[in-house]
């Protein structure tokens, strides 16, 4: 009784404070004009781009992630780091030993070393077992290379941002001409929303304008070694799925195990189906409707004639 | 056990009764989820939950013990350690992955096992400690939940537990210094981060042990069932062992399928993207959020907006603890002499609004604190104080309860009893016999 009515007050001061809270929020909302996010009307929601990798039965196409790599390589390694692979990795994507050695001993950028002579810091050629090296030394010089923008690590930007590989399709191919872009309501951009210095429209970019200046502007800007015809868009596309590798490079075990998961639950959760129909079938109650001889009706019927017959039923 | 009936253990084998002389331990498990243990005969599925969350809690312990081999609880080497682990430890990503939607799916069970224990009144006399024994387990999930999510250093983990510990300075006098003590700092850093991994790995354990409490004194009364009549001889039970044990292997499998399905093609559904990114204490995200079974709260937490006597900031956090604290009291606050709301219809009536509201409270609470969400939450947090400590204390008063069956047996066979089968029942394959 007396938690009763202590909880009576209780919940009445609960319920008053926040009803107060809505009322004034209610009037605020009321009296305060919609402020219209005009960025917002600008801003493009990533396009999709089909990839192997993508649905529960995705893996890799490794031409596509060769092709990926040489884009990271020529286009992107200049400024983004790709912290968390080392070279040895890349024979996932289909390259033997000698491959992968060579790429890591021809790499452009070296690894930080100290010299074994004089003990002063020193950098040597990479080797399989080193990571990818960063393209700065830290992120003060990442910075004032870069007008202030830190250029992202790119190991895990397909997990980092909504949308992930789409994004990364749609902010390289996404950069437009701010002086002619038009909103769905055919508004242009207005001066405020405009790049500022050393920044570069792109409708993709959640502000609208990215400090990365267009990476990929032309066809045939990497030639591919596979012969396939490098378009900006194609360009576009292999390095994404290179960076959904980079992201997730189990992702191909993670869909098998996946199925064969599935396969040996799903006979599991049968046989324990059966076997729990079995344990419950005569604890199960069933309505129950009779036949032939058993019908209350031809039983009866039955008994009858028996007792006509004279048998001791 | 607790009924004259159950039946007491008897060792077939020469070993196990070797053993059971020297240590009962096979006379507990007997009584407890053998044979030994006789349970109301009309348990639906929805009394699965239970099983399935000490299933989850054990799931999260094995896989958290090995994730912890390779983990590195330092500012400096979380992140990258996390990393290692899904890309160079064998079978790592699948360990990361269970273990951190095991954590969503054992929310998820153990929600759905409260939802039913208030629905059927399971927090009633004479089992007000079981019910209290669980809310004690679901506060100690929550402090291990978000211990756990700061772990790998992201960015939401980071402003996450910046967030959290931050309601602590809402306390008048000492909140800051409560605040810096708990983290051992102004802002969350190693000292935090290494207090947290200990912790984190400390409370699973301390949840198993009031698990064992939950269950010892679930056994006392033994198990509530959907007509909420208590047990009342023989014909009302089964055993625990084969039959319950049947219908929860069952369901195991439908858990599993579903958890694998979810850790095989959605891994990150339940995740943020932000955690991807290394914790940045000068980068604040542009909406902090937490993992999804905290958003009912946390819409709670941001309800209030004003003022009143207290900061609002006090109310909130106030409110967001009362929200769980209140259920403490249930069972006295709910004076409705039957138990189980299937028999209750205006309670029933109101039992769904909380759940829709509860789902509403969720929805908000994930989204940014911006109108009409705050508006909606305010609404929903009042709903959720009035139910539990003005409604449901006044239900019983306007309230006409549906006649309840006499026994369970009866309202087992309700409906099924035939004038020339008295027994009701037959066994599949007796010939003559249709089951309809």
């Amino acid at each position: 009784m007396f938690v009763r009515i202590g909880a009576f007050f209780v919940g009445l001061a609960f319920v008053g404070v926040t009803l107060f809270s809505l009322i004034t929020g209610v009037i605020a909302y009321v009296t305060t004009p919609a402020e219209e996010n005009v960025a917002e009307t600008f801003h493009l929601h990533p396009r999709t781009f089909d990839v192997s990798s993508n649905g529960p039965f995705g893996t890799f196409d490794r031409r596509q992630l060769q092709r990926g790599f040489q884009v990271y390589k020529e286009v992107c390694a200049g400024c983004h780091s790709l912290n968390y692979v080392a070279f040895r990795d890349l024979a996932a994507l289909g390259y033997d030993e000698a491959e992968v050695k060579a790429i890591a001993s021809q790499w452009q950028i070296e690894v930080p070393d100290i010299n074994p002579d004089t003990g002063e810091p020193s950098t040597r050629k990479p080797t399989p077992a080193d990571r990818f090296p960063s393209p700065y030394a830290n992120e003060v010089a990442a910075r004032s290379a870069n007008n202030n923008a830190l250029p992202p690590d790119l190991s895990l930007i397909v997990e980092a941002r909504e949308d992930g590989s789409d994004y990364i399709y749609s902010l390289l191919t996404g950069y437009r001409n701010p002086a002619t872009f038009r909103n769905e309501k055919g508004q242009t951009l207005p001066a405020d929303l405009r790049p500022g210095n050393g920044l570069h429209f792109n409708p993709y970019f959640h502000n609208l304008n990215i400090a990365m200046p267009p990476p990929i502007t032309a066809d045939g800007q990497v030639t591919y070694a596979d012969g396939t015809k490098s378009t900006v868009d194609q360009m576009a596309k292999d390095v994404s799925a290179f960076l959904i590798w980079t992201a997730e490079p189990k992702l191909e075990n993670r869909h098998r195990t996946g199925w064969a998961a599935m396969i040996f639950l799903s006979i599991a959760t049968l046989l324990g189906y059966l076997a729990y129909r079995n344990v419950w079938r005569d604890q199960k109650a069933k309505p129950v409707a009779y036949t032939g001889t058993m019908k209350p009706e031809n039983r009866e019927k039955r008994d009858e004639a028996s007792r006509e017959a004279g048998l001791n039923t | 056990m607790a009924y004259a009936w159950a039946q007491a253990y008897e060792p077939k084998s020469p070993l196990m009764k070797w053993v059971d002389q020297r240590l009962p331990l096979p006379r507990l498990v007997y009584g407890t989820v053998g044979g030994g243990y006789p349970v109301p005969r009309n348990l639906s599925h929805m009394y699965n939950w239970g099983a399935l969350s000490g299933f989850a809690l054990i799931v999260q312990i094995i896989t958290g013990i090995v994730l912890a081999f390779h983990y590195v609880p330092s500012s400096e080497g979380a992140f990258d350690s996390v990393e290692r682990i899904m890309r160079d430890v064998n079978q790592g990503w699948l360990l990361r992955y269970l273990h951190m939607n095991g954590a969503s799916f054992f929310f998820m069970v153990v929600y759905l096992h409260t939802f039913r224990g208030l629905y059927y009144g399971s927090y009633k006399a004479p089992r007000e400690i079981v019910w209290m024994l669980g809310l004690v387990i679901l506060l100690l999930m929550m402090a291990t939940g978000f211990m756990g999510y700061v772990l790998p250093w992201g960015q939401m983990s980071f402003w996450g537990a910046k967030v959290i510990t931050g309601l602590f300075s809402a306390i008048p006098l000492i909140g800051p210094t409560l605040q810096e003590w708990l983290l051992g700092g102004f802002a969350p850093d190693q000292a935090a981060l290494n207090r947290f991994f200990g912790l984190h790995y400390l409370l699973p354990f301390i949840i198993f042990g009031v698990l064992i409490l939950h269950v010892w004194a679930l056994h006392i009364p033994g198990s509530s069932n959907p007509t909420g009549v208590e047990v009342k001889g023989p014909e009302d039970t089964l055993p625990f062992h084969p039959y319950y044990t049947a219908k929860d292997g069952f369901a195991l499998g439908v858990f599993l399928l579903v958890f694998f399905a979810v850790v095989s093609f959605l891994p990150n559904y339940f995740g943020h993207v932000d955690n991807y990114i290394p914790a940045n204490p000068l980068s604040t995200p542009s909406h902090i959020v937490p993992e999804w079974y905290f958003w009912p709260f946390y819409a709670i937490l941001r309800a209030f907006t004003v003022d009143f006597i207290l900061p609002a900031k006090l109310w909130g956090v106030l409110g967001m603890f009362a929200a769980i604290i209140l259920l403490f009291f249930l069972p006295w606050l709910d004076s409705s002499p039957v138990r189980s709301g299937a028999y209750r219809p205006l309670f029933k009536m109101f039992f769904w609004i909380l759940i829709a509201d509860i789902a509403l409270l969720g929805f908000v609470g994930g989204l940014p604190a911006e109108e009409p969400y705050v508006m909606l939450s305010q609404l929903a947090t009042a709903y959720y104080f009035a139910h539990f400590l003005i409604i449901l204390p006044l239900i019983p008063k306007f309230e006409k309860p549906l006649p309840l069956p006499s026994s369970i047996s009866e309202a087992v066979l309700k409906g099924t009893t035939s004038k020339a089968a008295p027994a009701g029942i037959a066994a599949p394959g007796t010939p003559g016999v249709v089951h309809a």
